[in-house]
Order: structure tokens, then sequence, then C-alpha cells
């Protein structure tokens, strides 16, 4: 049985909702995935909509930044968008900083944000 | 101090850290800790379930459900037989890894909750405990 989080692509941007607790394989599954995606479809943006994450450890936190850094040399921007609260606050305390990872409120949000790069 | 509940889950694998992050959330939520609280103390647990796993080679994760006077609590304990760590405030520091991690799993987890405890052994492995009170 091969678990996948699926991609959605909307013309050149590449659509991702994560709406499980991810254990660390499917993380790193999607990570390929996307980076697979991307070159194969050439997408100029990914979208991730973490809105029903409940939590981001460090190895989630490195494998959005890895994304992000992936997407970046295949010439696409990533945003990653819909971090609760509580995440955020959680995750500045725990010493992360998704250093070179684009933010956004919510998906219109990362929509535009990803339209005017 | 009172106990009032305790379960014993064992870590074997990665699903098994998913286990340990919802069983600590609903400890959490019993205990009516505020959303910020929970997500803290899950974030710490799946740091230090996924230490026990890929450094300690494995091991077991004690929650209980303690009663301080008027204020509720959990505890969770991690336990390894693995190598233990031979220099332990080396490991809590910030950015230290001997992996290929970010190493801020324990300093992290210290931050994220009330009490904080580790004991390790060279040889024996590696116990860490912490609690997060309501
Ligand atoms: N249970 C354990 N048994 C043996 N060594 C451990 C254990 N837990 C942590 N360590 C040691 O402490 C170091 C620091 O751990 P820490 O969780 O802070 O960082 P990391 O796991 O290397 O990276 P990150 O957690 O950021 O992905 C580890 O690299 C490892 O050498
Ligand atoms: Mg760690």
């Amino acid at each position: 049985m091969q678990e996948r989080i699926p991609i959605l692509q909307m013309g050149r941007v590449l659509l991702v909702t994560i709406q499980v607790d991810m254990h660390d394989r499917l993380a790193l599954q999607l990570q390929d995935d996307l980076t697979n995606k991307i070159s194969e479809s050439g997408a100029k943006g990914v979208l991730i909509d973490i809105s029903s994450l409940e939590m981001v450890d460090s190895f989630i936190g490195r494998v959005l930044a890895n994304i992000s850094s992936m997407a970046s040399v295949l010439d696409a921007k990533t945003v990653v968008v819909g971090m609760q609260p509580a995440v955020a606050i959680t995750l500045v305390e725990l010493g992360l900083s998704l250093n070179g990872v684009l933010t956004a409120l919510n998906v219109m949000k990362g929509m535009k944000l990803l339209e005017r790069e | 101090m009172p106990v009032l509940n305790s379960e014993v889950l064992p870590v074997r694998g990665e699903g098994d850290i998913v286990s340990v992050r919802q069983a600590v959330r609903k400890w959490a939520v019993e205990i009516k800790c505020s959303l910020v609280d929970q997500t803290k103390v899950v974030t710490a647990a799946s740091e230090l379930a996924r230490n026990l796993l890929i450094y300690g080679g494995g091991g077991e994760v004690r929650l209980e459900k303690l009663q301080e006077g008027l204020r509720g609590g959990v505890r969770v304990t991690f336990e390894d037989k693995g190598p233990g760590i031979p220099d332990i405030p080396q490991a809590l520091s910030d950015g230290f890894t001997s992996g290929s991690g970010m190493g801020l799993g324990l300093g992290g987890a210290k931050r994220l909750v009330n009490d904080f405890s580790i004991e390790s052994e060279v040889g024996k492995g590696t116990r860490v405990t912490i609690t997060k009170w309501k």
C-alpha cells in the first residue's frame, strides 16, 4: 500500500492540502512527488495548505523548507498557507525559523502572492 | 504526587510517533490545556519520540495524568535502551546533531514544557521526562 498526499494542478500552480497527521515517510514522499511534478509540469508555483495541520515539528518544518528550496532550484515559488496560530507560536519557541519559506494567511492570499512573483 | 491514569506506548516505527502525538493530544485536552499548550506538548513529544526511535533504537513512552492540588498535568516519559548520550549539555544545545537533523529537538522540547529532565548512561540508555501543567 502506497499512501500519498494528492497534488492538484491548477494552471501553473500545484496545490497540496495536507489533511492528515503525517508520518515522516509520508512527508518525504510528498517532497519527492512535488519535486517530480514541478519538473514534469513546469509549474511556477507551489501552494501548500497546512490549515488542517495541528502540529509542525522539526521534521515537518525541515520538509517544508526542503520543498521550498528544491522548488526554487526548479524555478518555482512555494507558499505555505494557513498555519494555525498555535502552530506558529510553537514553532517559534521550538526555535525553528522557516527560513526562505514564503507564508500567507490563506489560499487566496497565497495565490495572490504567487501571481505577483 | 497522585497519578490518576497511565498508559504505555511502544515506539518501534514511524507510525508509533504519530500514535504518541495523538495520545498526548488526547490527554492534554482531557486536562483542559489551552490549544497553544496542547500544541506545545504534542510537538515536544513528537521530537522526543523521534529521538527515541532514531537514536535510541526504539523504546517505550509512558503517559501519566497527574493531579497536584487543583491543577492537572500530563507527564510523558521516553525511555530507551540505546547507546545513551555522552555529553548531555552538548546534546541539549541548539544546533548540535550527531545525525542529519537540525539539533533542535531536545532544546526545543525543553522550552515547550514546564518540567524537563534527562538521564542517560552511555551503553545503557536514555530517559527523558516532560510535564505540561494546565
Ligand atoms: N534517545 C537518545 N539516545 C541517544 N542519543 C540521543 C537521544 N536523543 C538525542 N540524542 C543525541 O542528541 C542529539 C541532539 O538531539 P536533538 O533532538 O536536539 O537534535 P537532532 O535529533 O539531531 O535534530 P532534530 O531534532 O532537529 O531533527 C542527537 O543528534 C543525538 O546525538
Ligand atoms: Mg531530534
